[in-house]
This record gives C-alpha cells, sequence and structure tokens, in this order.
C-alpha cells in the first residue's frame, strides 16, 4: 500500500529525515512514535507530497508521488499538526469546499453527513470553526481528511488538544478507520501508540530505530527476560540467601541471578534474567515448594514501550549489536535505584526523566525552528 | 480550481475586504467621474480612467495581499498542495476570484456611461468601451503580479506595501520618464546616441503607463493587449513556481 525507499530531506547541512524505508500494507495501523523533532512531521509531509524529498522514493498504492502527484493525493487523506482550516467558514462550508477541491464524486450531502457523525461534529456544522474549541476544531479536522474515502490515512498527533473523554473517542475512530483504511498516524504519546497501532516505527534524529510491534520491540532491545522474586527461606539467613541464589542458577534456562536487597526482616528479592527462550516460573515453583521455601512475589519486569522509548530516544543508541550490550548494562542501574525507592518516589523519577527527555527534545527542536 | 475559485469569493465577502475594495473603488471612481468627466462638459469618458490608474495602485494590493500570504501563515496550504490539484488551478482560482471582483468593480462605469447618456447626447460609446478594456487588462496585469508577491511572503502587510511600491514604479515608468533618462547628462555623456536611442526604445515598449494611456486616447492595439496578457501569464506562472520551488527547498 505504502512503500518508502531511503527517504532523506535534507535543510542545508541539515539532515531531518536520513534513509528511512519501510513498508506499511493494506488495513495495517502504524504508528510513528519519536520525540519532538525527530523527523515525523517531515517524513509525513513528504508521504503526502506537501514537500519534496532530498532523494528516496515514496510509492502511495505503487504511484510516485513525485512523478504523479495527482493520482497519488488522490489516495490520500491528510491531518496535519495543524488542521488546515479556514477559520472563517463554517463547519459545513469548510466540508463542502473540501469536498469540491479532492473532486470527490460521491453523493455530496450523505457523504458529508456520514463523515460528519463518523467524527461527532454533527452538532457544530453551522457554526464558525473560529470560534470552536480545540478538540472540535481537530475533529473538523479529521472530517477534511476523511472526505473521499481515501484508502490512506495520515494523522499527524490526531490527539493533540483534546480532553481524555475525547482522546479515547478518536482512538475508538482510529481504530474503527483502521478496518477499511491504511492509517499512518503520528504521537509522543506511548499508550497512545500502544492502545491503537498494530505496528510501531520508532524514529529518533531522523532515522528509524525500531519497527516492529510493541512486543517485537521489547523482545529485540533485550533478549533476556527479567524477573524479580521475593522468596521467604525458613532461617531467614545471609547463608539462605546465598543458597537460594545458587539454586536458581542451577534452573536450565537461567542466565543470571543477583540477590537484591533486603526487602523485609531477613527475606531477600532476587533478580532473574533467563534466555528469554525457556520460561521458568514452574521451575521456580517448583524448586522453592521442594526447598520449603514460599514465593512472596514473582513480577515479571519486561520493558514497557516506555522503558524502550526513553531508552531509544535517551540517545543510547540501538540497533547495534555492541551498543545494545551498553544498553542493557545501563539499564541495570536505574533499575536498582527504583528499587531503593517506594512505588510514589519510583513513579515520580520516572515522571521526572520523561519530562527531562522531552524538555531535551523540546529544545532540540526549538534549535531546529531557529535554524530554519 | 473552482472550488478554490468560490471559497475566494466567499472568503472577499465574509473577512469584509471584498466590501472595502467595492466601496472605496465606487467613491474614488465617482469622484473622478464628477471631477473629470461632468465638471469638463464634454462626453468623453477618457480623463477619469487616466486618474483610475493610480485608484488601481491602491487598490488591487487589497485584493492580492492575503491571497496566498494568509494560506502559507495559517498553513491551510498544506490542505490545498496536498489535495489531489494542479498548482496552476491554485493559482489561477486565486487569480480569476480576484479578477471577478475588479470586473464587478470596474463594471460601475456603466452606470456612469448611462448618467453621461443623459447629460450629453453626443457620448462615444466606442472610446467608453476601449477605456473598459483597458483597464481590465491593466488590472489583471496588476492582480497578477499583485497574487505573485502575496506569493512570496507571510505577511500580507509586507506584501501589500511591496505591491503599491511595484505599482507604482511600473506606473512612473513612462514615455516622458525614459525622455528624462535620456537627457539625463551622465547617461548621454557615457552612451552613444544610438545605442541609447535603441534601449530606451526597447523599454518604452515595456511601459505598461504608456501602452494603457494609449488606450484611453482611443487607440486599440493588438500588440499591447498581448503585452498585458502575457504579463498575466508570466506572473501566473512565477507564481506557480514559487509555489513549486517552496516544495523542493
Amino acid at each position: 500500500m505504502i512503500e518508502v525507499k531511503n527517504l532523506v530531506k535534507r535543510y542545508g547541512d541539515k539532515r531531518a529525515v536520513n534513509d528511512i524505508s519501510f513498508k506499511v500494507e493494506k488495513g495495517e495501523i502504524l504508528g510513528f512514535l519519536g520525540p519532538n523533532g525527530a523527523g515525523k512531521s517531515t517524513t509525513m509531509n513528504m508521504l503526502t507530497g506537501y514537500i519534496s524529498s532530498t532523494s528516496g522514493q515514496i510509492l502511495i498504492n505503487g504511484v510516485d508521488i513525485l512523478e504523479e502527484p495527482k493520482k497519488a493525493k488522490a489516495s490520500i487523506g491528510y491531518l496535519p499538526e495543524i488542521p488546515p482550516l479556514y477559520v472563517d467558514m463554517t463547519v459545513d462550508a469548510y466540508l463542502n469546499f473540501v469536498f469540491d477541491l479532492k473532486k470527490c464524486k460521491l453523493p455530496r450531502k450523505a457523504h458529508i453527513n456520514d463523515v460528519c457523525n463518523l467524527c461527532k461534529i454533527s452538532d457544530v456544522r453551522k457554526r464558525l470553526i473560529k470560534n470552536l474549541s480545540k478538540g472540535y476544531k481537530q475533529r473538523v479536522g479529521l472530517a477534511q481528511a476523511l472526505i473521499n474515502n481515501p484508502p490512506v490515512l495520515i494523522l499527524d498527533e490526531p490527539t493533540v488538544g483534546l480532553d481524555p473523554n475525547q482522546i479515547i473517542e478518536i482512538r475508538t475512530l482510529i481504530k474503527k478507520l483502521g478496518k477499511r483504511h491504511t492509517v499512518i498516524l503520528s504521537s509522543h504519546i506511548l499508550p497512545e501508540i500502544q492502545a491503537v497501532c498494530d505496528r510501531i516505527i520508532i524514529i529518533n534524529k531522523g532515522v528509524v530505530a525500531a519497527d516492529g510491534t510493541a512486543d517485537e520491540i521489547a523482545k529485540n532491545i533485550t533478549n533476556e527476560h527479567k524477573m524479580t522474586l521475593r522468596i521467604e527461606g525458613p532461617d531467614h539467613s545471609r547463608a539462605e540467601k546465598d543458597k537460594i541464589v545458587q539454586a536458581l542458577k542451577n534452573i536450565g534456562g537461567v542466565k543470571y541471578v543477583r540477590a537484591d536487597m533486603e526487602r523485609e526482616k531477613g527475606i531477600y528479592d532476587y533478580d532473574v534474567e533467563t534466555d528469554g527462550k525457556t520460561d521458568v516460573r514452574r521451575d521456580i515453583n517448583k524448586l522453592c515448594f521442594d526447598n520449603g521455601w514460599n514465593i512472596l512475589m514473582l513480577q515479571l519486569s519486561d520493558l514497557t514501550l516506555e522503558d524502550i522509548f526513553l531508552k531509544i530516544t535517551m540517545g543510547e543508541g540501538f540497533g547495534h549489536s555492541e551498543d545494545e550490550k551498553g544498553a542493557a548494562a545501563k539499564e541495570k542501574k536505574p533499575k536498582v535505584r527504583i528499587n531503593l525507592m517506594t512505588e510514589e518516589e519510583a513513579k515520580a523519577a520516572e515522571q521526572a526523566a520523561r519530562e527531562a527527555a522531552e524538555e531535551a527534545a523540546g529544545e532540540a527542536l526549538d534549535e531546529k525552528g531557529d535554524e530554519e | 480550481m473552482g472550488a478554490i475559485y468560490r471559497r475566494e469569493m466567499g472568503s472577499f465577502f465574509t473577512s469584509g475586504i471584498g466590501y472595502v475594495f467595492l466601496t472605496v473603488f465606487y467613491i474614488a471612481s465617482g469622484y473622478f467621474f464628477y471631477n473629470d468627466v461632468i465638471k469638463s462638459g464634454l462626453g468623453d469618458i477618457s480623463p477619469m480612467f487616466v486618474s483610475m490608474f493610480i485608484v488601481v495602485i491602491f487598490l488591487i494590493p487589497v485584493l492580492t495581499m492575503r491571497l496566498l500570504s494568509e494560506e502559507k501563515k495559517n498553513r491551510t496550504d498544506q490542505g490545498l498542495l496536498t489535495a489531489p490539484i494542479s498548482l496552476w488551478e491554485i493559482v489561477l482560482g486565486k487569480f480569476f476570484a480576484a479578477f471577478t471582483l475588479f470586473v464587478i468593480a470596474e463594471s460601475v462605469i456603466f452606470i456612469y456611461a448611462l448618467i453621461l447618456k443623459y447629460l450629453c447626447k453626443d457620448m462615444v460609446w466606442a472610446s467608453l468601451l476601449g477605456n473598459y478594456f483597458a483597464m481590465l487588462i491593466l488590472g489583471a496585469a496588476f492582480i497578477a503580479i499583485g497574487v505573485f508577491i502575496s506569493s512570496l511572503t507571510e505577511n500580507q502587510m509586507a506584501s501589500a506595501v511591496v505591491s503599491v511600491f511595484f505599482f507604482l514604479v511600473l506606473y512612473a515608468f513612462d514615455d516622458s520618464a525614459l525622455e528624462k533618462i535620456n537627457s539625463n547628462s551622465f547617461i548621454s555623456k557615457n552612451f552613444k546616441i544610438s545605442t541609447r536611442e535603441r534601449i530606451i526604445e526597447f523599454l518604452s515598449h515595456l511601459s505598461m503607463r504608456s501602452r494603457y494611456t494609449e488606450f484611453t486616447r482611443g487607440i486599440f492595439s493588438l500588440s499591447s493587449v498581448l503585452f498585458f496578457l502575457s504579463i498575466v501569464f508570466l506572473f501566473n506562472f512565477f507564481t506557480v513556481k514559487v509555489l513549486e520551488k517552496k516544495r523542493w527547498a
């Protein structure tokens, strides 16, 4: 459906998009994830033919967007970051204008009605766009993209500025649209991508940092599965701790065991890493049962999309095998630190880290803006 | 093209620019009709058109200043440039919308013609139609230039000021101005008379004002018509190129 080959966009010396390639199949919902200024919008602007690429090729339904722009554009509905709304028009007049602009051949009244119902803007159709709230404007922008039922929908941060209810509504709508359309949407909001998309492409600094489903990406970044165990022995002693570590290490498939700190009196936490192929939880249970130990807690600590996002976009690198090890090594340290904190503190720390990351990305974007 | 044309026409009237343009045009033309035509007591409407040139210089930018600059500023150009239409359709849609408003404004002279007919029985229709047509193609040329200037900036005011300046230069650029240049001592000392005359003759062919004045004197020249139409085509073409270049930047 959409094929992107070695896409490059240069602004002067700066490469906003640097050799991106991917394919999107029919009926797929693809999420573009990346910090601000990563090249998401630039890529989308190239996909829709708003700007040209410096090199590389984009095929929409097998049609090159630069060679046959009219034909390619006819199959795309685009909601840019800022919806292209003429604020001095009413919603109705505007949608009629878009209908004419796209040379839509469908029955006018029925089609516009459908689109309005779908986007839930039927109640504001007679109002001037400039008087609408941000959420409604966003939905009018989405309606505009849906006019003429394009097989490909490209949505740049479709939920920006919406309240939580509206976000959920739009997500449901996008999922619904994904059944009939091929959708590409971008966002820097992780749960959104996770909730809506079949497949995720993480873009950072103009290159594809990761491509796959959320699970695949998570597996790729650390090959081992990690879990944290809290085991209680009968003696509550230090010697017993070493014994437990040794016993865990002897289970087939376990690669690494480390006793963590004393959580309750005489009870320790153990970090266990497996090779990722064997599920060792039953073996651990059996081991403990045989020795008369009690498992007080077993927590799988697979990386969430959020961890991955932070990790990739904080500049630790990904996709190169030597970097991967370094990243994995670094990963352990904060994990320990977070374990020292209470849950609230850990959450706060995570939040702070995320904010720092966003701020850094924001600054990068500002710089880019200045250059332009 | 139709969609953009209709939207622009609607926007002229919802934004009020259309009303401002028409009102000022009607007041100015009414004044010049009274001052230059009725007061003279002759049945010739031409003097009014000589004065209207300067009105057009200031009014056309009002129509064209926001046509493309506003699209760029509000990012609505993303909607247009990603729609399955060509750049020519966008540019011509805007051009014809502005031109239509200009035609509506200028057609007021038919009312003046009726008044004149009533006052002086010997009114010359041919001269009136010639003048009407001359002003139409002059307006078309100015609109094309104005749309082009509007495509260069995001700022409406900049677009308007540059347009007015450019039109004033075109206004000043006529035969008498060329004659002054020709007789300038510096130039006459440094260039041979034959070169000077050849250059001056070439430049005089490019003067919009000379060509326009020719029309107001009742001379219908096909070469002038083609000249103005070429300007219209050329500047619309430039506008298309500006939009295209922006895409490739």
